[in-house]
């Protein structure tokens, strides 16, 4: 359990966020700007705030109401933030063993795959393999808590699709929760438990993820090109033709080659602009995936867009439709329909495992 | 070299060397701290403690020299508490250390000031995250990173201590054995009839102690950037 509550003035800018989560991954989300950064380094203790209270279960890191604050070194705080920050005049494996917390590196390098690179140094590391040896830099001093602040931000895609599976494995396997910071849905969508989307400072929403993503008053903070919903899947079988099939709450979904064996559990993204919505089952049309769904919500927007929230079965879908579309077709709250969503919208980036 | 040289410029040679090796050895810690108070610490007299490092670079020499004399001499209050507990400087090899460590103060901080400026703070943090105290993040990350400046800012020093001139006669003379330093040395065998060949090797020894001084550090600073910039070795 996570809790954070941290106000501190900024000239020209106040941060007042609160929230708390369960374990896991929380997810920091919101545009450069809301506050992310300041209130992961007031986490850390980098950042005197204001007031702070800080708890990780029992632990107290920061009380200033009660007059209580814990050094940096006491926090045993994990720190990976945007640059590597590797030790120049240190080896990899010596930068590793920094905090001397452990020198049981082994399981860790594996899981990194960081053996090969044990006795280089780090001007010669690729920015990918430098911010794997962060990462495992910081999970060896045996944090009570991770603190990943944007690590893939300055990693160009090849890079960041190199090292998000590594952040799914330490997800699953180390022991530790992390708060991770990001402005990408995408890597929000795959690792996330909880989100915190954030705007000016303040917390717009804290849930599970995939409740805050097909949230419809989320999706501004999002950006509504960004928006999408997350929908919990199982693989039931790879076809000859490329295609993989897949069950969800509310049906089939057709998806091209997942990269998961089938009886997975997978979570899905589908993003609200590739959602159309029918009043009948649609015949003769090419898109693959058609769900019966249930309007929710709707939100309208300052375009000529509106955000609409379904049910589809137990899961949550986004879709955004015009508002010629929505008027033409009587959408409101309660309205039945089917979503259709074509097949190779939703690209293999978009489907991981499930948390 | 003892051949080549006569006993009394051996002998200021000998003195140089121990007035600039001590000048440049104690007053070093002391760079060090006042560089990293300039470097990353704001407080009020920020200023002036700045000035007043850097004053003996801009001052006379003669005028630091005189001050140093009226602060430190036998009828100073300083200088005779001193004195009685037998640590007095003034007219003593230990005083031309003293004004050579002076004049040298203001080169030592300034190389040793660029070079913390330049270590990212970052990595600083970052180790700190990792539950290193912070006299063990100075020890492992500051002070090797800041390295080269270290060295530089000692050899500078050095080199200003072999060198000094105008303090040092102004405040400890130029006693032989005590007090005459290299370039004291020199300027008394200009004043004699027939001392030019005395001063002549005495300039050759001092650019050759230059030079070497030069070199070294070079040498130094190549292996020690080798080793924390470090491509894999």
């Amino acid at each position: 359990m996570l809790e954070v509550d941290v106000r501190h003035d900024f000239p020209g800018f106040q941060l007042a966020a609160q929230f708390e989560a369960p374990g896991g991954v929380t997810a920091l989300f919101g545009r450069s700007g809301a506050g992310k950064t300041s209130i992961v380094r007031a986490v850390a203790g980098l950042l005197e705030a204001d007031r702070a209270c800080v708890r990780i279960g029992e632990t107290v890191l920061e009380d200033t109401e009660a007059r209580k604050r814990l050094s940096i070194p006491a926090r045993r705080i994990g720190y990976v933030f945007q640059e590597p920050r590797l030790f120049p005049h240190m080896s990899v494996r010596a930068n590793l063993t920094y905090s001397k917390a452990t020198d049981q590196i082994d399981q860790v390098v594996e899981m990194l795959g960081i053996g090969d690179l044990l006795e280089r140094r780090p001007a010669g590391l690729s920015g990918g393999e430098a911010q794997r040896v962060a990462i495992g830099r910081a999970l060896l001093s045996n944090p009570r808590l991770l603190l990943l602040d944007e690590p893939l931000a300055a990693l160009d895609d090849a890079r960041k699709a190199e090292i998000l599976p590594y952040l799914e494995r330490l997800r699953d396997e180390a022991d530790v929760p992390i708060l991770y910071v990001s402005h990408s849905v995408s890597e929000i969508a795959r690792l996330a438990t909880t989100v915190v989307a954030l705007k000016a400072g303040q917390v717009v929403r804290v849930g599970p993820a995939a409740e805050v993503l097909s949230d419809p008053d989320v999706a501004p903070v999002i950006g509504i090109r960004d928006a999408g919903a997350l929908l919990s899947a199982r693989v039931v079988r790879h076809h000859d033709d490329g295609l993989s099939e897949l069950v969800c709450s509310g049906g089939t979904l057709w998806l091209p080659a997942v990269g998961a064996t089938v009886g997975t559990d997978v979570r899905v993204r589908v993003e609200a602009q590739d959602v159309m919505l029918a009043q009948t089952r649609p015949a003769g049309i090419s898109a693959l995936n058609i769900l019966p769904a249930t309007v929710l919500a709707i939100r309208e927007g300052e375009g000529p867009g509106v955000m609409v929230q379904l049910a589809a079965g137990q899961d949550r879908l986004l879709a955004r439709v015009t508002r010629r579309s929505a008027n033409a077709m009587g959408l409101a709250d309660g309205w039945s329909g089917f979503a259709v969503v074509k097949s190779v919208a939703v690209a293999s980036g978009n489907v991981s495992g499930a948390v | 070299m003892m051949d080549w040289l006569g006993p009394e410029e051996w002998q200021a040679v000998a003195l140089s060397l121990r007035v600039a090796i001590v000048a440049t050895v104690a007053s070093l810690p002391l760079g060090i701290a006042v560089a990293w108070v300039l470097a990353r610490k704001r407080f009020p007299g920020h200023a002036l403690l700045n000035g007043l490092v850097h004053l003996p670079l801009v001052l006379p020499p003669v005028v630091t020299g005189y001050l140093l004399l009226i602060a430190f001499g036998p009828q100073a209050p300083l200088g005779a508490a001193l004195e009685a507990m037998r640590l007095g400087v003034a007219f003593r090899w230990t005083g031309a250390a003293l004004a050579a460590a002076i004049m040298a103060f203001p080169l030592m901080v300034r190389a040793i000031r660029l070079s913390l400026e330049a270590v990212d703070p970052g990595l600083e943090e970052a180790a700190a995250s990792l539950g290193a105290s912070r006299l063990r993040v100075f020890g492992t990350i500051t002070l090797p990173l800041m390295a080269p400046g270290i060295l530089t800012g000692a050899v500078l020093a050095f080199a200003k201590a072999m060198g000094e001139f105008g303090a040092t006669i102004t405040f400890v003379s130029n006693i032989p054995g005590q007090t005459r330093t290299v370039p004291s040395a020199i300027y008394a065998f200009l004043q004699m009839p027939g001392g030019e060949a005395s001063a002549w090797r005495l300039v050759i020894v001092s650019i050759v102690i230059a030079m070497g001084a030069l070199l070294a550090s070079e040498l130094l600073a190549r292996r020690v950037l080798a080793r924390i910039g470090g491509r894999d070795a």
